[in-house]
């Protein structure tokens, strides 16, 4: 692979909605993928809550969406994409307990509208695109301070 | 690198090369290679997992042998709560006692009621600490060392309270030099255990911890001993100092019971049992779940808890019914004054973990990370190409097992029996057509 001078390696995963009982999984395949990568435990767990919550936002509010982990070794981003309604208030979204989750979601005990300000505390940066009707575009970096330390 | 011990191991001459305990390992720790399983020493866990899938007893867990008592003057028993539903209604909890007597030990130090100063320990400390919740139980050392290699994030939940096992070790000790005068280095204190993670608990204690067992004993031996002893065998019912909480330590759910007795449902529990039922339950705290306010998880590795140990020769629905039995019979001493004796020990630290426990970080594909993100580009493609069945003939666990283990350079990808067939096909084809081409000087 010596020869290969792309930035980041890319990794793509659908995820369907209203499918909570395979949830959880993408954000478990990604975590895996960061360990193999060799990234540190801090930022593997901080990628993993991140993804985990974007995965749960495609199942709960959106018809459907995918996600993208791209790693470098200074750079974790995840990317969560979706088809659905898209938020009307970004800013409101970004407000802890704001939900805008049906009730049988909030009875089945997700949706407690964490998921943004979740997110936002695993993220280094955090870029929200979304547009109504259509849907909704999260990117969450985790910057790697440690990248070219060797590891045991 | 570190040196690994390990209490799991392969007997050679017994394994088929059958791959029916790579698929059961949860650090995917067995490969199948020429032949006969070998086990990554970095990832395995001593869970003993493998030695109940293998049909063909080839997987064993090395214990230590009663020959090792007369190593010391002095030698204690510290019997698992989990041996004392072993036996048949009628046999008494003194007579079991009794028994291990006859077997070379002078005396009998329950690791029950090492379990009721750990249970005295970790309420205080979740009445005093607060901080990281929830917290995880150390007494299970299959579930510490999966953390360490699978959950390395979450290793700060561990409460620093120790195991049952090294408090009753230490309490004994102490106990015995004040009694008798001795040495400690005289006293030799052998557990009697039903896993072989405990084994290695013993040999390669995690954190900064010493120990003070000086070897574990497989229950099944000391139990065919204890069979054969029972006959002769005094009724030491003075040897008993456990309640039945501490008692109840033996079997899942007991562990916390013990706990909540004290506290009045201040703290909410969580008890899970069996491996792949920890290892999801800790998944979802790795993504930030706080498991709804639970303050305590009890997590063991074994179904049922102690009493479904690798090592233990009942069978665990019995076993638990004969257990309870004894814990709900048994006396109550004076609930007051051990307490009060319990949290003298926790405050002088003689029941404190010490020590951090340290991952073992074992995923990584290179110590150089760049090398790393390369290798699992390498590892996607490569996984892709495979047919995805998991069925295990290549002698990796799954296919993604495979391709981690051809980056690593361990495996070929001609190890997978669909992609060497692929290529006898492809080889085949080409032959054939090698063998219509006739040279100029014979054809047209
Ligand atoms: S289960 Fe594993 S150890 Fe047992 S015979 Fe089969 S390959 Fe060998
Ligand atoms: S003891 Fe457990 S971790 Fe070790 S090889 Fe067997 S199943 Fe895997």
């Amino acid at each position: 692979m010596s020869g290969n001078n792309k930035a980041f390696l890319e990794l793509e995963f659908p995820v369907a909605a209203m499918d909570f009982v395979r949830a959880g999984r993408v954000a478990s395949q990604i975590k895996r993928a960061l360990e193999q990568a060799g990234m540190p435990a801090g930022v593997v767990r901080r990628a993993a809550i991140a993804a985990y919550e974007a995965e749960m936002n495609i199942v709960i509010h959106s018809h459907g969406g995918v996600m993208r982990a791209r790693i470098a070794p200074s750079l974790v981003e995840i990317e969560a994409e979706d088809w659905g309604p898209g938020i009307p208030d970004i800013e409101l979204a970004m407000q802890e307990g704001y939900s805008t989750a049906p009730r049988e979601i909030l009875e089945m005990g997700f949706g407690a509208g964490m998921g943004l300000p979740n997110m936002r505390k695993c993220a280094d940066r955090l870029d929200i695109r979304s547009e109504v009707g259509k849907g909704t575009q999260v990117v969450v970096s985790i910057f790697n301070a440690e990248p070219l330390e060797a590891r045991a | 690198m570190e040196v690994y011990f390990h209490s799991v191991t392969l007997d050679e001459s017994k394994c088929k090369g059958c791959t029916n305990c790579i698929k059961k390992c949860p650090t995917e720790a067995i490969r199948v290679r020429e032949g006969k399983a070998r086990i990554i020493e970095q990832r395995c866990i001593d869970c003993g997992e493998c030695i109940r899938t293998c049909p063909n007893h080839a997987k064993v867990a090395v214990t230590d042998s009663l020959e090792g008592l007369n190593r010391f003057r002095y030698r204690v028993a510290l019997p698992a709560p989990s041996f004392y539903g072993q036996f048949k209604p009628e046999v008494s909890l003194g007579r079991i006692l009794g028994a291990l007597l006859e077997l070379g030990f002078d005396t009998v130090y329950e690791v029950a009621w090492g379990a009721e100063a750990v249970s005295v320990a970790v309420q205080e400390f979740l009445a005093r600490e607060s901080g990281k919740r929830p917290l995880i139980s150390s007494a299970c050392p299959a579930v510490i060392r999966l953390m360490q290699v699978r959950f390395p994030t979450l290793l700060d939940h561990v409460i620093p309270v120790d195991s049952p096992m090294e408090a009753a070790a230490k309490m004994a000790k102490r106990a015995k030099v004040q009694e008798l005068g001795l040495a400690e280095e005289e006293i030799g204190a052998f557990f009697i255990t039903p896993c072989p993670a405990k084994v290695t608990a013993v040999k390669q204690p995690f954190g900064d911890n010493r120990t003070y067992v000086d070897g574990a004993i497989s229950m099944s031996t000391v139990y065919g001993e204890v069979l054969k002893a029972l006959p002769e065998a005094q009724d030491r019912y003075d040897l008993v100092q456990s309640t039945g909480l501490g008692i109840g330590w033996g079997y899942s759910g007991g562990e916390n019971r013990a706990i909540y007795q004290g506290q009045k449902s201040r703290f909410s529990f969580l008890a899970v049992d069996g491996i792949h039922s920890v290892i999801s339950l800790l998944e979802q705290m790795e993504r930030g779940d706080d498991l709804k306010g639970i303050d305590y998880v009890e997590a063991q590795a074994c179904i049922g808890g102690c009493i479904g140990g690798p090592l233990v020769p009942q069978n665990r629905f019995v076993s638990r019914v004969q257990l309870a039995r004894i814990a709900d019979t048994i006396g109550r001493p004076e609930e007051g004054i051990k307490r009060e004796e319990f949290l003298g020990l926790w405050k002088e630290g003689l029941l404190d973990l010490k020590g951090e426990i340290r991952p073992r970080p074992v995923m990584s594909l290179d110590p150089d990370i760049r090398k790393a993100i390369a290798k699992l580009e390498q590892l996607e493609k490569t996984v892709e190409d495979l047919p995805g069945l998991d069925c295990g003939s290549c002698g990796s666990p799954n296919c993604r097992a495979l391709a981690e283990d051809i980056v690593r350079g361990n495996a070929l990808e001609t190890d997978c029996v669909f992609k060497l067939r692929e290529r006898v096909k492809e080889l085949a084809e080409e032959m054939v057509e090698l063998a219509q081409k006739l040279p100029p000087a014979m054809g047209k």
